[in-house]
Order: C-alpha cells, then structure tokens, then sequence
C-alpha cells in the first residue's frame, strides 16, 4: 500500500477513510470518467433505432466526426462550412470573452486583494449576491436591458446617441455580455486570492526603485498572479465555450454556439452518436488549447489548483 | 568622512486623524552620517522613515535632502532606497534580476545589469549567486541581497527599516559590523530604524531616541548613553537604576538628591538639564549596574547606596548582583568576576560606591517600560 494512503487511513481510521475514499471513488470514475468513456464511445457508433443496437450494423465508425469535417454524405460541399464555422466563431468568442473578462477583473481582483477595510468585505458580496439569481434569470434580465425596445435602447435614443434603436441582440453584443458577466466572479476570486497575499512591501520596493505602475504590474504584480489568472482564465474559457444557456436566451436569431448544435443533435434529432462526436471534439479542442496557453506561458498545471 | 547628502527634517508633525505620530520633529542629518532612529515599537521612527522615502507627506513641515525640499515629489523620484523591515525581495526573479531591478527601469540592456548585478554580488560576498532565486538564499545572504538592491541604485540616501529584527542573534551581531563597514566603504548617508539600543550604539554615528512620536534626545551613542536628557532616554538606552528623590541642594553642575529609600546620593545633572533643577524638585538619579563598585560596609558618605542582596546570578565575565530598589525594581549591579564569590551575602546589607560622574540626576518624570 502506497504510504500516502496508508497515512490517510490512520489518520481518519479504516472504516470512515474507506468509506471516503470509496465516495470520492465513485464520484471521479462513476459520475466522470465512465460517463465521458460512454460518450466516447457512443461518438464512434452509427445512429441505430434500438432493436438493431450490438446488431451486425453496429461497428465502429468514424461517420460522425466526418460530418463535422464534411458534411452529410452526398453534399455538393467540400466542408461543413456550416458547423465548422460555428465551432470557430465559438472557440474564438470563448477566448475574446476570456481575454475580455481578465482585463475587466484583473484591476477589480488587485484592488480587493490590495486594499485594507470593511468596505471590501462590503464590495465582495455585492459582487456575489447577484449570483444568488439563477442563470437564465439572469440571462432574462439581460436581454431585458439590450432588447429592441430594452432600457439601454430607450436611455441611449432619448439621450439621442443613436437616432433609432441599436439592436444588440443581433449584434451578439448581449450575447458576449451576458457570458462575460455570467463567469466574472470565477475570474475575479482566483486572482483576488494570489493578490491579497502579496506583500505590499514589494510594490512599495518596486516603487521606491523608481518603477512607474505598468512596471510594478508587469513586473511584480502579474508575475505572482500567474497562477490566479491561469485558473480563472481555464474556467472562464471553459465554461463559456460549453455554456448553453446564455446562447440560448441571449444570442440573435442568425447566430449559434456550438452547444447548441449538439443540443440540436441530442435532443431535436435524437442522434445521440453525432451529439457525441461533437461534444467530444468540443472538450478535446478545449483542453488542448488550454494546454498550449499553459505552456506557452509557462504555467504548471499544480499552479493551476492554487 | 565622505561629503554625502545630508537630510534635514524641519517642524516635521505627522498625524494620522486624531493621533499624533510624528510631534514637531528637528533633526539634522549630516552627509555621511550613520543616524540611528532609536525608540520602542509605535513611536512614531517607521513613520519618520516613510516621510523621508516619500510614501507619506507630512501634515506640516518639511523633509530636505542634500537641501532640496521633497515635498510633493514621489517615493520613485527620490534619491532614497528603501530597505523593508521584511527585505521585500521579488521572490520570483533571480537574484541578479532583483538587484539591478533598478537599471531595469532605466532602461539598461541586460548585459550592463548583469555586470553591475555581479560586481555588488563580489561587494556583498555572494559572487556566483546571482542565478539562484532569493528563496534559495540562507536569511544572512537575502539581508545582504537587499543591501546590494538598495545600492544599485546609487542612492544619495540609504533607509533601513529594522532589517537585522528577523535575523537569530549571532547573524544579527555580525551583521551590525558588516553594516558599518558597507557604509564606511559607499559612504553614503544611512538612516536606520531600530528598537534595539545594541544595534544603535555599535553602529551610528548618530542617534535620535524617540518616545512616542517625540525625539527625546539627538546624540552620538556615548552622549545618549553617558549623558541622557530625559529619564525616558535613560532607561530605555541600556540598562540602568533609578532612585527617586527631591532635590536637597544644588552645587554648580552637580546635585543632592534626598533619595527615598537610599539617603543622600550626590550626583552630576545631564548637561541639558543644568539651570533646570531647583531644590525641592521631584527627581531621579540613574546609575549604571557597572558604575557600582564594593565599598567597606562601614563608609559613609554621599556616594553611597547601601542595600540587601535578594539575589545573585553568575555571567561568567561578571557577576549580578540584585538588591532591593526603589518602587518594587531591584537595584541591579554587575561586578566583574575577579575570583570572588558573593553567596554568603544574600540576605546581608552591602554597601556600593559611585563615582559621581557615572551617577546622573535630572528632573523626574516617565520611564521606559519594559
């Protein structure tokens, strides 16, 4: 037995550390893993009507991700511009959204880790308590302020910005917003909790040296974020390239979120197999994007947990 | 002594509110002085140091450097360098890196850092260390890597805020000495903080001793030692034996004082308290535990303190001998070991002479606490 859990067991006893570890066990492989496998699984197989599932029809095949590739069989297309396009734009959004997010939080997270009082404790959960509404409230919400005739629209012609209204639904703008907003506080708390454990002395040292504050930020403050930022940026991308909700709600009429095809192909068409070929492609994508971003800059995945 | 830069602090008060942190503080700092801010945790010598480095203006009067008033011009343009109290050292660059972070700034290529970065490396004696991180480094070599940043940035000025307090006593006394040597060798101003009256007088050319955001006294270390202006100065700057009295007659520079529990004890007032001492007037004599010496139990005369040894503690160099003082504090005397012993005397009288230019009087007033 490896001493790491040969010491877990003494410290908890046997019984109770079995029985945790056989919890966590069941939680990581039989609500994780074998689900994500049966996924797999499903994406190699034809979409069959039940009785001729584990028929002679039923073997592997790499059908569903070609669709994805090139389309149904028989179309006059080279590509399946269509969801390939879709599958882009959203791994292009998730990031813009990403990138979008850390500008806004990165000075919210440095002001509540570096700044002393009550008043932050005060700044915080007025940061939360909206998170306390359910997302497709808050989705509702939003699309009531960027509707055609939505408060923003209203204030922005009777101030007479605009002429007539803007349509920001359209337009994706309530779209990037609402998934913008919708995951600021996992960026926000991540690099709140490495900041707010940074010695001010070493900004105030970097200071008395003569740096102006870009400097102090680049050099100092970023560099011992890192791993604040990697963690909220990994979740931010992640959820807003899976998210499902607020595409739904929020996006125009023209636009679709990659979820939302494999939505279509679950639920609407029932092929199962093609919903899960696409969902794969989707997490693999993500996770080797992610692990390039980590290496390109240099993060380990252990800085990640912090 | 080089020419440096001096500082003057002028009419300096620094409130927080309604506290008071800083009282009207004067003080003179010559160019190339070692200038000690010595006083007990909240007396107000961090705050001095964050007015002279520029992280706090001062509500009223003024910081000058080399005779140029600072007001309104930032920590960053300042010729100060500021050491932290906890060295605040940039744990993930190297060592090389954090010490020419300075020229970084200035914009200089990285082989002129590099350069730079390892002649101070030579300078401190931590030649070939310049490529590992500070975290790497024992406490002793980050202090000196925090001395080497301050430097590269040729400051007219340098501050210390407590650097040697985390270090283990061995470490600390040997750097004290390496210290003064830095700043014998760069000859430039240093002002350092402390609580510890050890550090100030081993290494300053100067001190001022503060009390809650008061400057009691400005000195070399032997006038703030022999010489204290104030009881405070004189039981906070080493050990020392209070007796409290009144003043009986005053004779030219000299006092005698009607003790309450030890007679007559005749005594040299502190230089600045002469024309201030009128018979009559609460007072204190100080008397150093080594200005004691064993007198025949028969002499009697008014340099004499005579009391019952409650106990005895051998220092190896010295023996110390404890004897019932004055409101509760033990008399405390330290003779040195000669080969005597003092055993049998516990519980007996002895009687200890002074000379009377080691026994200092002036007006009474507030002690160090301990």
């Amino acid at each position: 037995m490896p001493t790491f859990l040969k010491g877990f067991l003494e410290r908890n006893g046997t019984g109770p550390g079995l029985l945790m570890l056989a919890l966590v066990l069941f939680w990581v492989v039989g609500l994780i893993i074998l689900p994500q496998l049966s996924m797999v699984d499903f994406s190699f197989r034809p979409n069959l009507p039940p009785p001729e599932i584990g028929g002679p029809k039923d073997v592997y095949t790499l059908d569903n991700y070609r669709h994805l590739v090139f389309g149904p069989k028989g179309s006059s297309a080279d590509y399946n511009y269509v969801d390939l396009g879709v599958f882009f734009r959203t791994i292009v959004a998730a990031i813009c959204i990403t990138i979008f997010n850390l500008i806004l939080c990165y000075p919210i997270a440095y002001y509540l880790g570096q700044t002393k009082g009550n008043h932050i404790r005060v700044l915080a959960l007025m940061l939360i308590i909206p998170y306390w509404i359910n997302e497709i409230l808050r989705a509702f919400a939003l699309r009531i302020i960027f509707g055609q005739t939505g408060v923003l629209n209203t204030l922005l012609v009777s101030l007479g910005i605009f002429d007539q209204p803007y349509d920001f639904i359209r337009n994706d703008i309530a779209l990037y917003a609402g998934l913008g907003y919708a995951y600021i506080l996992l960026m926000i708390f991540p690099i709140y909790n490495v900041i707010e454990s940074l010695d001010r002395n070493q900004i105030e040292a970097a200071r008395d040296m003569g740096a102006s504050w870009w400097r102090i930020h680049r050099r100092v403050v970023i560099p011992y974020a890192k791993p604040g930022i990697s963690s909220g940026c990994t979740m931010v991308f992640m959820l807003s390239a899976g998210a499902l909700a607020a595409p739904q709600i929020l996006g125009g009429p023209s636009s679709l979120w990659f979820t939302q095809i494999i939505y279509q192909w679950f639920n609407d068409n029932g092929n199962w197999p093609q919903g899960a070929a696409y969902a794969v492609v989707l997490l693999v994508s993500c996770i080797l994007l992610v692990l390039t971003v980590m290496r390109l800059f240099k993060v380990n995945m252990g800085d990640i947990g912090k | 002594m080089s020419a440096g830069v001096g500082v003057d602090l002028q009419d300096l008060w620094i409130r927080f509110g309604d506290f008071v942190a800083v009282r009207d503080a004067n003080v003179n700092i010559n160019g190339g002085d070692f200038f000690s801010f010595l006083g007990p945790s909240g007396c107000g010598k961090t705050t001095i140091l964050r007015a002279v480095s520029g992280f706090l203006e001062p509500s009223e009067g003024n910081v000058l450097i080399g005779g140029k008033n600072m007001k309104g011009i930032g920590p960053n343009k300042r010729p100060t360098a500021l050491i932290f109290q906890n060295l605040a050292l940039f744990p993930l660059m190297k060592v090389w890196e954090n010490i020419a972070f300075s020229m970084e700034i200035q914009g200089a290529s990285a082989k002129e850092r590099r350069k730079r970065a390892d002649e101070l490396l030579d300078m401190i004696a931590l030649s070939d260390q310049g490529d590992k991180l500070p975290s790497e480094l024992s406490g002793g070599q980050r202090q000196r890597v925090a001395i080497a940043r301050a430097l590269c940035a040729e400051p007219d000025v340098l501050l210390l805020d407590e650097p040697l307090s985390a270090l283990d006593l061995k470490l600390r006394q040997h750097m004290r000495t390496e210290l003064r040597e830095i700043q014998q060798r760069v000859g430039i101003t240093f002002i350092y903080i402390t609580h510890d009256q050890g550090e100030a007088l081993t290494m300053s050319d100067n001190i001022a001793v503060m009390k809650a955001g008061v400057i009691d006294q400005i000195g070399t270390g032997k006038e703030v030692y022999n010489d204290p202006t104030t009881p405070f100065v004189a039981s906070f700057v080493g050990e020392n034996n209070v007796f409290r009295g009144k003043v009986s007659e005053i004779s030219g520079t000299e006092a005698l004082i009607a003790s309450n529990r030890s007679g007559m004890l005749r005594a040299r007032i502190s230089t600045a308290n002469q024309g201030k001492m009128r018979p009559g007037d609460d007072a204190m004599v100080f008397i150093r535990p080594e200005a004691f010496a064993l007198a025949p139990a028969s002499a009697d005369n008014d340099h004499l303190v005579k009391a019952r040894v409650t106990n005895e503690e051998f220092e190896g160099n010295a023996f110390n001998i404890f004897m019932e003082g004055d409101g509760g504090k033990e008399i405390k005397v330290a003779i040195p070991n000669l080969g005597q012993s003092f055993e049998s005397r516990l519980g007996q009288t002895i009687a200890l002479d002074y000379d009377i230019r080691n026994a200092v009087a002036m007006p009474a007033g507030e002690m160090a606490t301990e």
